[in-house]
């Protein structure tokens, strides 16, 4: 069982801080998706755990060793890329066998292991196709079982589902899941730009932005309870809007809103974060008008865009019978529940 | 650029012949006819004969052919070897050692070949490397002369090579070595058989160096065609010109047939 600690992890290139004082453990057996867009970082840190990159400073342990110094093939480490990387010259069965072939395994061992990760793929039938015989999911397959062959104690996801259509990658999201089930010790760091995959599939989840660490906890807690506007608006999406902090709740463009939580002060400023779905169409608690500026018709949902005194919120509803116009004046509402309060520019997305 | 109407595309193939055939395949032609001429003063050849490459395929001929091939394998194989390990371990320098690498291989190609000849005759016609008079003086001056080749193409195509396969390997457990033998050198392999093809053509056609250093045992096709038609056979001479041109292109021909697994990506 070997966890992975980044213990104040700095990576720069050329003077550009990619990567800025990373404290993050991931425990033995658990699965940590690394969240963020493109240039957060969370690439590097992949990497500065397989050992492509040379952290600065801070050290990288995996299962408690010090790795920070040791070369890529000393880290036991299995790795997965988003363009899979298999070896155009080698048989299916040959791509998988590699690694144990190089770290010298009993020859009499190969064949059952590469069989036993074949297998675990559903890939078996294909070991003595080469791999531009596959198609792009069979080669993830491929991939995945190369880097389970040697039977490692971290498995480093980095975007392994980008290169795949959507119907494919919800298929694979599944897959991954049932592996990580049957494989429970093997600690897993996925990285990500894709919320959907994050949620689904960790047990807790870093939200990275710009080299740093933004947000770390459980997708149930980032959802619900976002610390920082930049979660929030990064994981699903929510409405960010402008309040002063009341007693019991929260001034809103001169509108009294009543929360049942808060963490501030009465008379600070904040930030309220609402989740589009959870906001309901017509009167209610907590209502805000405004008029339609946009309405897209999602197939089982309508997304409303609505100016609200200068503020665009976005809601998902059901599909609506009577679709509103362009322009219409409608109310919004949500349950004093649903709402969240952050401290105003922790971290302005 | 794709030309889709009828006359537009006889108009490229015209434009084609008009400049392909004078410039390249006349000239070749000509040494063709030659070949098999007895004499040559009206605007054709005459006296069609077989007696030039009766001779062209015997005797000192056969024997400076000989020569060539095995000069041209060694060569190549040695630039070859030399050009990608090189060229290997110019792509883990840093930019400034590149560029300094790159310019210290390209430099026997810009040096005029006779240069280069000289060069090598000066520095080993006395002890303690004493390699004048021998046919490996002959080997090393054309090694140096093709290894920028070789380094060139294969540094090309190391820079192609996508990086993620050997962090892949390296991420499975494979140490540099194993990545090396295992991944790179089997990805490369398509370039490093052009890369011995060209530097077994240009070997098989170098003269200017050759004729400053070779030795009365060992005296490639080229220098035996210069000696030839310098004596006035012109027409024997053209023969053995088409034997080197013939066999060199039946290597070539050969080694592009050499398709690598690697080559079907």
């Amino acid at each position: 069982m070997s966890g992975i600690r980044f213990d104040g992890v700095c990576v720069a290139y050329d003077g550009n801080t990619v990567l800025d004082r990373l404290d993050l453990t991931v425990e033995p057996g658990e699965v940590m998706a690394l969240l963020g867009p493109s240039g957060s970082g969370k690439t590097t840190a992949l990497r500065a755990v397989a050992g492509f990159v040379r952290p600065v400073a801070g050290r990288v342990l995996i299962g408690g060793r010090d790795v920070t110094a040791l070369p890529p093939h000393k880290r036991g480490i299995g790795m997965v890329v988003q363009q899979y990387a298999l070896f155009p010259h080698m048989r299916v069965e040959d791509n998988v066998a590699f690694g144990l072939k190089a770290q010298k395994a009993p020859k009499s061992e190969i064949p059952g292991r590469v069989a036993e990760a074949l297998e675990m793929t559903g890939m078996a039938a294909y070991a003595r196709r080469y791999p531009r015989e596959l198609s792009g999911g069979q080669q993830q397959r491929v991939a995945i079982a190369r880097a389970l062959a040697i039977r490692p104690g971290v498995l480093l996801l980095d975007e392994p589902l980008s290169a795949l259509d959507a119907q494919l990658r919800s298929g694979m999201l599944a897959e991954l899941a049932r592996l990580h089930r049957e494989l429970p010790d093997v600690s897993i760091l996925y990285v990500t730009h894709d919320q959907v995959e994050a949620l689904t599939l960790a047990d807790r989840i870093a939200v990275m932005d710009r080299a740093r660490l933004q947000d770390c906890g459980t997708p149930q807690e980032l959802y619900r309870a976002p610390r920082t506007e930049f979660t929030a608006s990064f994981v699903g999406n929510a409405n960010l809007l402008p309040v002063t902090v009341a007693d019991g709740g929260a001034v809103f463009e001169g509108r009294a809103l009543t929360l049942d939580r808060g963490r501030a002060a009465p008379g600070a400023a904040a930030t309220l974060c609402v989740r589009p779905h959870l906001l309901g169409l017509g009167a209610g608690p907590n209502a805000l008008s405004g008029t339609i500026a946009e309405v897209q018709w999602r197939g089982s949902t309508h997304r409303l865009y609505v100016d609200v005194d200068g503020h665009r919120l976005k809601a998902d509803l059901p599909e609506l019978r009577e679709t509103p116009a362009l322009g219409d004046r409608v109310t919004l509402h949500f349950e004093p529940r649903d709402a969240v309060l952050l401290a105003a520019g922790v971290s302005r997305a | 650029m794709l030309v889709h109407s009828r006359a537009g595309r006889w108009a490229a193939w015209g434009l084609f012949g008009l400049l392909f055939l004078p410039l390249f395949a006349l000239p070749l032609l000509v040494v063709v006819a030659a070949s098999f001429a007895t004499y040559w003063s009206g605007a054709l050849p005459s006296g069609p004969t077989t007696a030039n490459y009766a001779a062209a395929v015997r005797g000192e001929s056969l024997q400076a052919l000989t020569t060539s091939l095995i000069t041209a394998v060694a060569a190549s194989l040695l630039a070859l070897t030399v050009g990608t390990w090189a060229a290997l371990a110019g792509a883990a320098l840093r930019r400034r050692g590149k560029r300094l690498l790159d310019a210290l291989f390209m430099l026997p190609v810009a040096v005029p070949s006779v240069v280069v000849g000289l060069a090598v005759l000066v520095a080993f016609s006395r002890p303690p490397v004493l390699l004048n008079g021998t046919g490996s003086i002959v080997v090393l001056a054309h090694t140096v002369l093709v290894t920028a080749f070789a380094h060139r193409s294969v540094s090309a195509a190391i820079v192609r090579l996508d990086p993620a396969y050997e962090q892949a390997a390296a991420s499975l457990g494979a140490r540099p070595a194993y990545v090396l033998w295992r991944v790179r050198l089997p990805l490369l392999l398509p370039s490093l058989t052009a890369a011995a093809g060209l530097c077994f053509a240009l070997s098989m056609g170098e003269l200017s160096a050759t004729m400053m250093l070779y030795p009365p045992d060992w005296t490639p096709l080229p220098v035996r065609i210069f000696t030839a038609t310098d004596r006035g056979s012109l027409f024997s001479g053209s023969a053995v010109a088409v034997v080197l041109m013939a066999t060199t292109l039946l290597v070539l021909l050969a080694v592009s047939r050499i398709r690598t697994r690697a080559s079907y990506r």
